[in-house]
């Protein structure tokens, strides 16, 4: 009797402890929100983070990009060849990277390459007492730290995704007119006729940006509330990569069945 | 000063590679140098059946595509499937009797609607009805047919 007691009551402190985590989460998102109008007073701080979380990104979204279009295009070919349809295959890579694989690949590339960056930086500076330090100037590291890392990554994200959506359509461009001999004409024309601007590309930058708002904000989160030891970063850093992830897959199926169900 | 302008000078760069990759995905893969969406009036006709026509299935005429199905309403008067065409305004010179016929494009393709003008003097207007029309060919339909007539042609040799 007094076992299973326990076990409730382990399980109640177990849910306690994850209710507040999740309500610190959001009364942290609202003061960096707040933060936000004193941030783009001072763009060059934004524009110090976008150079962090995207420019230095654009390697591995370029690559990825290119070799998932490529390899869209391949499979697709091989697949619409046997109904004698190949002349769709723009319709299949474009849609595809368009409505989902552009944000969402980007989003979990994101997430790793920039998220967890994220978190390290913010939590070895939690760690070695930087934040502290700065309250102590009356400087309140909420605004001048967490809000424009969070900014460039909801800026950043919508670029790296439309980045990775066009280079992946001419991956799949490559190797499937260059490569497979699809004609380039109806590869370009037949696209074209069925990728709509607004159901389909806009549906696809709303998704980028819900994405990246999600995973910039669990990453700074992350970092914010680090165990300041070597041993909670490593925790919170693996912790960014695996929440956003699942964050992001999870979004995608909701946003998806919001956007795209007919 | 170098340091911060060369900063600077790369996240521009990457904007602007951004900015110019959403121009290409609006430009060169998606419909918007095609037709403005909007602008264009529109007509109905009634099928007493459309097959696999759907919302923004294709209006071409001679081959040219001059609209799209914006609607497909269903009339429980007369039992006929009630399609509404938005054509392109540059296209405003549609006699009345232009007849509207749905055609598949290649053997098991996508259905399209294929106009094709009559005589008269008077143009369709905004809001206007197809009154000739004729309908989807259905697979079934054919096959049946044509196993039918098989079968009679052969009751008639034997």
């Amino acid at each position: 009797m007094k076992t299973i007691l326990e076990q409730v009551q382990r399980l109640g402190r177990w849910g306690l402890s994850a209710l507040e985590r999740l309500g610190r989460g959001h009364l942290f998102f609202l003061y960096v929100l707040r933060g936000v109008p004193a941030v783009l007073r001072r763009w060059r701080l934004i524009v110090a983070q976008v150079f962090a979380v995207g420019v230095l990104s654009l390697v591995i979204i370029v690559v990825s990009g290119v070799f998932v279009g490529m390899v869209l295009g391949l499979q697709g070919y091989n697949t619409l060849v046997d109904f004698g349809a190949e002349e769709s295959l723009g319709i299949l890579v474009a849609l595809s990277l368009v409505r989902e694989l552009g944000p969402v690949v980007s989003a979990l590339l994101f997430a790793g390459r920039a998220g967890s960056a994220l978190t390290a930086e913010i939590g070895l500076m939690k760690t070695t007492e930087q934040l502290s330090a700065m309250e102590m100037m009356a400087v309140d590291p909420l605004h001048r730290v967490i809000a424009p890392r969070w900014l460039a990554g909801v800026i950043a994200m919508p670029l790296l995704a439309a980045i990775f959506s066009a280079v992946g359509v001419y991956g799949g461009y490559f190797v499937g007119v260059g490569l497979l001999g699809v004609d380039e004409g109806a590869f370009w024309s037949q696209m074209q006729a069925s990728v709509e601007i607004r159901e389909d590309i806009l549906n696809g930058v709303i998704k980028s940006l819900v994405f990246g708002v999600v995973v910039t904000w669990i990453a700074v989160f992350e970092g914010w509330d680090t165990v300041p030891t070597s041993e909670g970063i490593s925790r919170a850093t693996t912790r960014t990569v695996v929440n956003s992830s699942l964050a992001v897959l999870g979004l995608d199926f909701v946003l998806t069945a919001l956007m795209f169900n007919k | 000063m170098m340091e911060s302008r060369q900063l600077e000078l790369t996240v521009g760069a990457f904007i602007l590679m951004g900015i110019l990759a959403l121009l290409v995905l609006a430009m060169k893969v998606s419909n918007l140098s095609d037709f403005g969406g909007g602008d264009g009036y529109e007509v109905r006709a009634k099928f007493d059946n459309i097959g696999g026509l759907k919302v923004r299935s294709p209006v071409k005429m001679a081959g040219v595509q001059v609209g799209r199905v914006s609607a497909i309403d269903f009339d429980d008067q007369t039992y006929q499937a009630v399609a509404t065409f938005r054509i392109d305004h540059r296209y405003n010179r549609l006699p009345t009797d232009t007849s509207a016929k749905i055609y598949t494009a290649g053997l098991l393709g996508e259905q399209y609607v294929s106009l094709e003008a009559g005589g008269e003097e008077e143009y369709l207007k905004d809001g206007d009805q197809i009154t000739l029309t004729s309908n989807a060919v259905v697979l079934e339909q054919v096959i049946g047919q044509f196993l039918y007539n098989k079968a009679a042609g052969d009751d008639k040799s034997g």
